[in-house]
C-alpha cells in the first residue's frame, strides 16, 4: 500500500493542472468536487488500512533518493500524528467545494487549481519525513494561498496578502536555518531517525540555537503572540474557502511541525525553551480573547479566537507531557473542524447580509433563519469549549498538561499559566456569548437586507460532517486520542 | 622547438573565433539582392556556431580530459606538465554554462533594434572566444589575455546603441573600471613572476610553501627565512593585487559601483552577456587562480573572500531594495548573487578546496539559468515599454500569462523559494559549505540576506498579477526568438528544480 502516499499527492496534482488549460472553465467545481473527492477516498482508505496496533510507526514509507548531493529524500509515511490532520485536510478540501467557489472577482478555474495546488502542499508536509521535503511542502502552501487572499479577498485583499506573504516568507528563512543547523550537526535530514536519534550529536546550545530557529520559523505559521498580527488581516480579507483552509489546516502546519520536528528531535532545546514557549502561549490565550472582545467585526473575531486557541495548543506542547501533546494534537483537529465551520458560516452570513460587522448584523437571527442561528450558536459554543463537544478535550488537557509539566520543568511557573489559561476559557465564553445575544437573540432589525433564505442544501452538505464530528469527537475524545497517545510517548520516552 | 597542438581541445574557442570572422566577411560581402535581410544572414551563423562549440564541449566532456600549450618535456621542471590550455572536467563546465547563456543572449539579440548586425554578432563571438577560453586557461598570461578578449568586444557592444548617451556614458563607465583593474592584475601577475619565476598555475603552487612554515621552505637557515618572509609578503600583496583585478569584473564589493549605471545604460542583451557570461567566466578565473595557484595560501584569502562576500551580499541586496528601474534591480540582485557564489570559498581553509568549488559553481550554474530567463522576460516586456519601470510589469498576467508566469518562476528561483527549488537547492548546498566550515556568522549573515532579497524578488513578482496600471499598453507582446530563450531557460531551471543532483554532481 505504499502507492497511498503518493496517490495522495498526485491526485490533487493532477487536478490542478488538468484545470489550468482555459478550456476547462466549465468543469471547474466539478473537478475540484472529483479530485478533492477521490482525495478524500483515499485517505479514508489510509484510515481504514491503517495499522492502529502499531501507530507510533511510521506506515506506508515511500523512502527514495531525490538529491543525492544533499541527502535529501523524498521521504513519506504515517503515523498516529500525522493521519487524523491528513484527513482533516481531506474532509475540509472537499467540503470547501461543496460550497459556491468565489466566482465573482475571478475565474473559478484558476481558484479550484490553486485549492488543489493547496492540497498538495499540505498534504506533503504532513507526509513528510524528511527535514528538506518538510520545508519544501510547507512552502509550497505559501504561494497559492497568497494568490487566494491577493485575488479573490475583499477591500484590504492586498495588504492583507503581502502582509502574510512576508510574514511567513520570514519565518521561513529563519526554520530553513534551524533544519540546516540540525543537518550540519548529525549529517542526516531523516526525521524519524533524527527523532529515534533525541538530540544525539547536538550540544545543549546547538540544540536550544536550533530550537528557537525552528520555532520562530513555526510559530509565525502557529501563530504565536507577538508573531500573530498577519492572521486578523488575513483572515478578515481572503474569501470564506481562504479563512477555512487558513484556520483549518494551515495554523495546524506549525503545531503539528513542534510535534513532529521541533521536540522530538531537540528535547534539550525544547525543555530549555518551553517556559518561554508557555508563557507566550497563555499571552496569546488571554490577549486573543481581550482582542476578540473588543471586535466589532464576525469573521476578526473568530480569527482573533484561532489565536487564543492555538495558545492552548501551544501551552499543552510547552508542557512538554504525554498528555499536553496529546491536548496539543486533540486541540489542533477540533479547532480545524470548528473554526473551519465557524468561517463555513460567516461566510454564509456574510452572503446573505451583505456585511459581518456586528452592529450591522443586528439581532434576531434565530427569528429569521432559525437553522443558520442555530449552527452559529453551535459553532460558537463549541468553540468556547462546552463540554461534550469537541473543544472541550484540547484545552481541558492542555491545562492538565500544565498542571503537572514534565520533570526539570518549574511546576509553580506552569501552575500560573495554568491558572491565567483557565482566566482565558471565562473570557473566551464572555466574548462568544456577548457575540450570541447581540447576533442571534433580540428583535430582527428592519429588513435592511431585505429577505433570504435560511441554510441551503449544499450548506447543509458542506457543514453537516462537520457538525457531526465536532460532537463525535466531543462524546469519544479516546477515538482521537488513542491514535495519537503511541507516537507522542515514543517521541517522549514515556512509558 | 616544435608544438604541438591538440586541436580538439581548443576546438570550443576555435570555432567560436572562425564564426566570428565569417560572419563579418558575410556581413561585408552580402550583396542588397541576396534576397535575405541581412539580420538573418548573420544572426543565424551566429547561433549555429554557438551550438556547434556547444557539441564539441558536450564531446570534449564525453571524452578524456585533454591539455595543449604545454612546456615541451625537455623544459620541464620537476615534472609539472605547466599546460597553458587544459580542457578538464572544470573548464568545460564553465564553457558549456557559457554557451548556453550565449545561445539564449543570440536568441534576445534577435530582436535588437538599431544596431549594425555584423559588428553586433562578430563582437558577441569575439567575447566569448575570451569566455570560453577563460576557465581553460591554466596560466596568468593567458588568463588575462582572455578576460580581456571576453572584455574588449563588451565595451563596444555597450556602446553599439549609437546615439544614446546612455549607453555611451555606460560603455565609458565600464572600459575606465576593466582597464584599471587589468592593470592592476598585471602589476600582481609581475609581483608574483618575480617571486616564483613562473606564470603557470601549476609552478606558482609548487614554487609557493604549502603553509607558513618558512624556515622549512628557506632551507633551515634563519638568515634565508627571514628573507624569504619578506618575499612571501611581496606574495601575499601580488595575490590581493591579482584578486582585486578579477572581482572587478564580477563585480564584487568594493568594485561593483560599475554594474547598475552598466547594466543600464547597455542593451538588454549586453546585460545578459555581463551579468552571466562575463560573470560565470570571471568566476572560473577567481577559482582557477586561488585554488589551483593559490591553494597553499588558503588560509590567508580565505577570510578575505569571507568578509568580501558578506559585504556583496548585503550591499547588493540593500541597494536593490530600492530599485524601481527593472534592470538596474537585476544588476543590484546579481551583485548580490555573486556574493552567496564566492560565500563558499570563504571556508576554504576549513573543507576541502574541491567541496567547495563544486559548491560555487552548482551555484553559478543554477544562477546563470534563472538569471537569464529573468533577462530573457525583461527584454520581451521592455520592447513594448522602453520605460522598463517594475510597474510596466502590473498586469502582465492579464496581458501575456505565460510570460507572467515564466517570470514569476525565475523570481521565486532567484528568492530561493519552492516552488523555485533550484534556487532554494542553490542556497541549500552553499549555506551547508558554510555552516560545517564552521562560518556561523557568515551563515546568519546569508540568512538576513536571502530575507531582504525574498522582498524584493516577491515586491516584482507580485506586480505580475496585481491590475494593469492605466494607460499601460494592454498589447500583447509575441517575439518567436525570445519565446524561445525563454523556454529554454524555463526548461533549464526546470530540470534543475527536480533533478539539482545534475548541477550538484557536475564536478565529480
Amino acid at each position: 500500500m505504499t502507492w497511498l502516499p503518493i496517490a495522495l499527492l498526485a491526485v490533487p496534482l493532477a487536478g490542478a493542472v488538468f484545470l489550468t488549460p482555459r478550456q476547462t472553465t466549465r468543469f471547474a467545481r466539478l473537478a475540484g468536487l472529483v479530485f478533492s473527492g477521490v482525495t478524500l477516498a483515499l485517505a479514508l482508505i489510509l484510515a481504514a488500512v491503517f495499522d492502529y496496533g502499531a501507530a507510533a510507526r511510521a506506515q506506508f514509507q515511500v523512502d527514495l533518493a531525490w538529491v543525492p548531493g544533499l541527502d535529501l529524500r523524498f521521504h513519506l509515511g504515517v503515523d498516529g500524528i500525522s493521519l487524523p490532520l491528513i484527513v482533516l485536510t481531506s474532509l475540509l478540501t472537499f467540503l470547501c467545494f461543496i460550497v459556491p467557489l468565489a466566482g465573482k472577482q475571478g475565474s473559478p478555474r484558476a481558484f479550484a487549481a490553486l485549492i488543489l495546488l493547496l492540497e498538495v502542499g499540505m498534504i506533503g508536509t504532513f507526509l513528510a519525513l524528511d527535514l528538506l521535503l518538510f520545508f519544501v511542502f510547507f512552502e509550497v502552501v505559501l504561494i497559492p494561498m497568497y494568490f487566494v487572499i491577493a485575488r479573490w479577498g475583499g477591500p484590504g485583499r492586498r495588504r492583507a496578502a503581502t502582509k502574510f506573504i512576508l510574514y511567513t516568507l520570514l519565518g521561513s528563512a529563519v526554520l530553513l536555518l534551524g533544519l540546516l543547523v540540525i543537518w550540519s550537526f548529525t549529517g542526516s535530514l531523516d526525521i524519524v531517525a533524527l527523532a529515534s536519534a533525541g538530540g544525539a550529536g547536538m550540544s545543549p546550545v546547538v540544540q536550544i540555537l536550533a530550537f528557537v530557529a525552528v520555532g520562530l520559523g513555526l510559530a509565525v505559521k502557529v501563530p504565536m503572540w507577538p508573531l500573530h498580527t498577519w492572521l486578523p488581516d488575513a483572515h478578515t480579507e481572503a474569501p470564506t474557502v481562504g479563512s477555512v483552509l487558513l484556520a483549518g489546516v494551515l495554523l495546524k502546519m506549525g503545531t503539528y511541525g513542534f510535534a513532529r520536528i521541533a521536540i522530538p528531535i531537540l528535547p534539550d532545546g525544547a525543555a530549555a525553551v518551553a517556559p518561554w514557549l508557555g508563557a507566550l502561549a497563555v499571552v496569546g490565550i488571554v490577549y486573543g480573547a481581550l482582542a476578540c472582545l473588543a471586535q466589532r467585526d464576525l469573521k476578526r473575531m473568530i480569527a482573533f479566537s484561532s489565536v487564543g486557541h492555538m495558545g492552548f495548543v501551544l501551552l499543552g506542547l510547552a508542557s512538554l507531557t504525554p498528555v499536553g501533546i496529546n491536548a496539543a494534537l486533540f486541540g489542533n483537529i477540533a479547532h480545524g473542524l470548528i473554526t473551519g465551520l465557524l468561517f463555513f458560516v460567516v461566510g454564509g452570513i456574510k452572503d446573505r447580509y451583505g456585511t459581518s460587522d456586528i452592529t450591522a448584523l443586528g439581532g434576531g437571527m434565530l427569528a429569521r433563519a432559525p437553522h443558520l442561528g442555530s449552527v452559529l450558536t453551535f459553532a460558537c459554543v463549541a468553540s468556547l469549549g462546552l463540554p461534550g463537544l469537541a473543544g472541550f478535550w484540547g484545552e481541558m488537557l492542555a491545562l492538565q498538561g500544565a498542571f503537572d509539566p514534565a520533570e526539570g520543568l518549574s511546576r509553580p511557573l506552569f501552575l500560573v499559566f495554568m491558572a491565567i489559561g483557565g482566566i482565558g476559557t471565562f473570557l473566551t465564553a464572555a466574548y462568544f456569548l456577548v457575540m450570541l445575544s447581540r447576533v442571534t437573540h433580540g428583535r430582527a432589525s428592519t429588513a435592511a437586507q431585505g429577505p433570504f433564505g435560511d441554510v441551503a442544501r449544499h450548506e447543509w452538505l458542506a457543514w453537516t460532517p462537520l457538525v457531526a464530528l465536532t460532537l463525535v469527537f466531543g462524546l469519544w475524545p479516546s477515538a482521537l486520542l488513542t491514535v495519537t497517545d503511541p507516537v507522542v510517548r515514543t517521541f517522549l520516552g514515556a512509558p | 622547438m616544435i608544438q604541438s597542438i591538440d586541436y580538439a581541445a581548443i576546438a570550443p574557442p576555435l570555432i567560436l573565433a572562425i564564426t566570428a570572422g565569417l560572419v563579418l566577411l558575410v556581413d561585408l560581402l552580402l550583396p542588397k539582392s541576396a534576397g535575405i535581410s541581412r539580420r538573418t544572414a548573420v544572426s543565424v551563423p551566429a547561433l549555429a556556431g554557438v551550438i556547434a562549440a556547444l557539441v564539441a564541449v558536450v564531446l570534449l566532456a564525453l571524452g578524456e580530459d585533454r591539455s595543449t600549450f604545454c612546456v615541451p618535456e625537455g623544459l620541464r621542471v620537476e615534472g609539472l606538465a605547466s599546460c597553458s590550455y587544459v580542457a578538464d572536467n572544470l573548464s568545460l563546465v564553465f564553457a558549456g554554462v557559457v554557451l548556453a547563456a550565449a545561445v539564449v543572449v543570440i536568441l534576445l539579440s534577435m530582436g535588437e533594434r538599431g544596431v549594425p548586425q555584423g559588428e553586433w554578432y562578430f563582437l558577441l563571438l569575439c567575447a566569448l572566444t575570451g569566455a570560453v577560453t577563460l576557465p581553460a586557461s591554466r596560466d596568468l598570461i593567458t588568463l588575462v589575455v582572455a578576460l580581456e578578449l571576453l572584455s574588449l568586444p563588451v565595451f563596444a557592444l555597450t556602446a553599439l546603441k549609437r546615439h544614446d548617451g546612455k549607453a555611451g556614458e555606460a560603455a565609458l563607465k565600464l572600459f575606465l573600471v576593466s582597464v584599471v583593474s587589468t592593470a592592476i592584475t598585471l602589476f600582481g601577475i609581475s609581483l608574483i613572476y618575480g617571486v616564483t619565476g613562473g606564470v603557470h598555475l601549476d609552478w606558482i603552487a609548487a614554487a609557493l610553501p604549502t603553509d607558513r612554515n618558512v624556515v622549512v621552505f628557506a632551507g633551515g637557515s634563519p638568515e634565508a627565512a627571514a628573507i624569504a618572509e619578506r618575499i612571501l609578503g611581496v606574495v601575499d600583496l601580488g595575490l590581493v593585487m591579482v584578486l582585486a583585478g578579477f572581482i572587478f569584473k564580477i563585480a564584487v564589493v568594493p568594485f561593483h559601483f560599475w554594474a547598475p549605471d552598466v547594466y543600464q545604460g547597455a542593451p538588454i542583451p549586453v546585460a545578459a552577456l555581463l551579468s552571466v557570461i562575463s560573470k560565470a567566466a570571471g568566476f572560473a578565473a577567481v577559482f582557477l587562480v586561488l585554488t589551483k595557484a593559490f591553494a597553499g595560501l588558503a588560509h590567508l584569502w580565505a577570510p578575505l573572500v569571507a568578509v568580501l562576500a558578506a559585504l556583496t551580499m548585503t550591499v547588493g541586496n540593500l541597494l536593490a531594495l530600492r530599485q524601481r528601474h527593472a534592470v538596474r534591480l537585476l544588476a543590484w540582485s546579481s551583485v548580490a548573487q555573486s556574493g552567496y557564489i564566492l560565500a563558499p570559498l570563504g571556508v576554504a581553509g576549513e573543507r576541502e578546496l574541491s567541496t567547495v568549488v563544486a559548491a560555487s559553481t552548482a551555484y553559478i550554474l543554477i544562477y546563470a539559468a534563472m538569471n537569464i530567463g529573468a533577462f530573457s522576460i525583461v527584454t520581451l516586456v521592455a520592447r513594448a515599454r522602453p520605460r522598463d519601470h517594475l510597474d510596466d510589469y502590473r498586469g502582465l498576467y492579464g496581458t501575456n500569462p505565460v510570460a507572467a508566469l515564466a517570470m514569476a518562476f525565475f523570481l521565486v528561483c532567484l528568492a530561493g523559494l519552492p516552488p523555485g527549488l533550484a534556487g532554494l537547492f542553490a542556497k541549500v548546498v552553499v549555506f551547508r559549505e558554510v555552516v560545517v566550515g564552521d562560518l556561523g556568522w557568515l551563515a546568519v549573515v546569508m540568512a538576513v540576506n536571502t530575507v531582504i532579497g525574498l522582498y524584493y524578488y516577491m515586491a516584482w513578482a507580485a506586480r505580475l498579477f496585481a491590475p494593469a496600471e492605466p494607460g499601460v499598453s494592454r498589447t500583447r507582446l509575441v517575439s518567436a526568438p525570445v519565446g524561445v530563450a525563454v523556454a529554454v531557460a524555463v526548461v533549464i531551471t526546470g530540470v534543475f528544480s527536480f533533478a539539482p543532483q545534475l548541477a550538484l554532481s557536475v564536478l565529480n
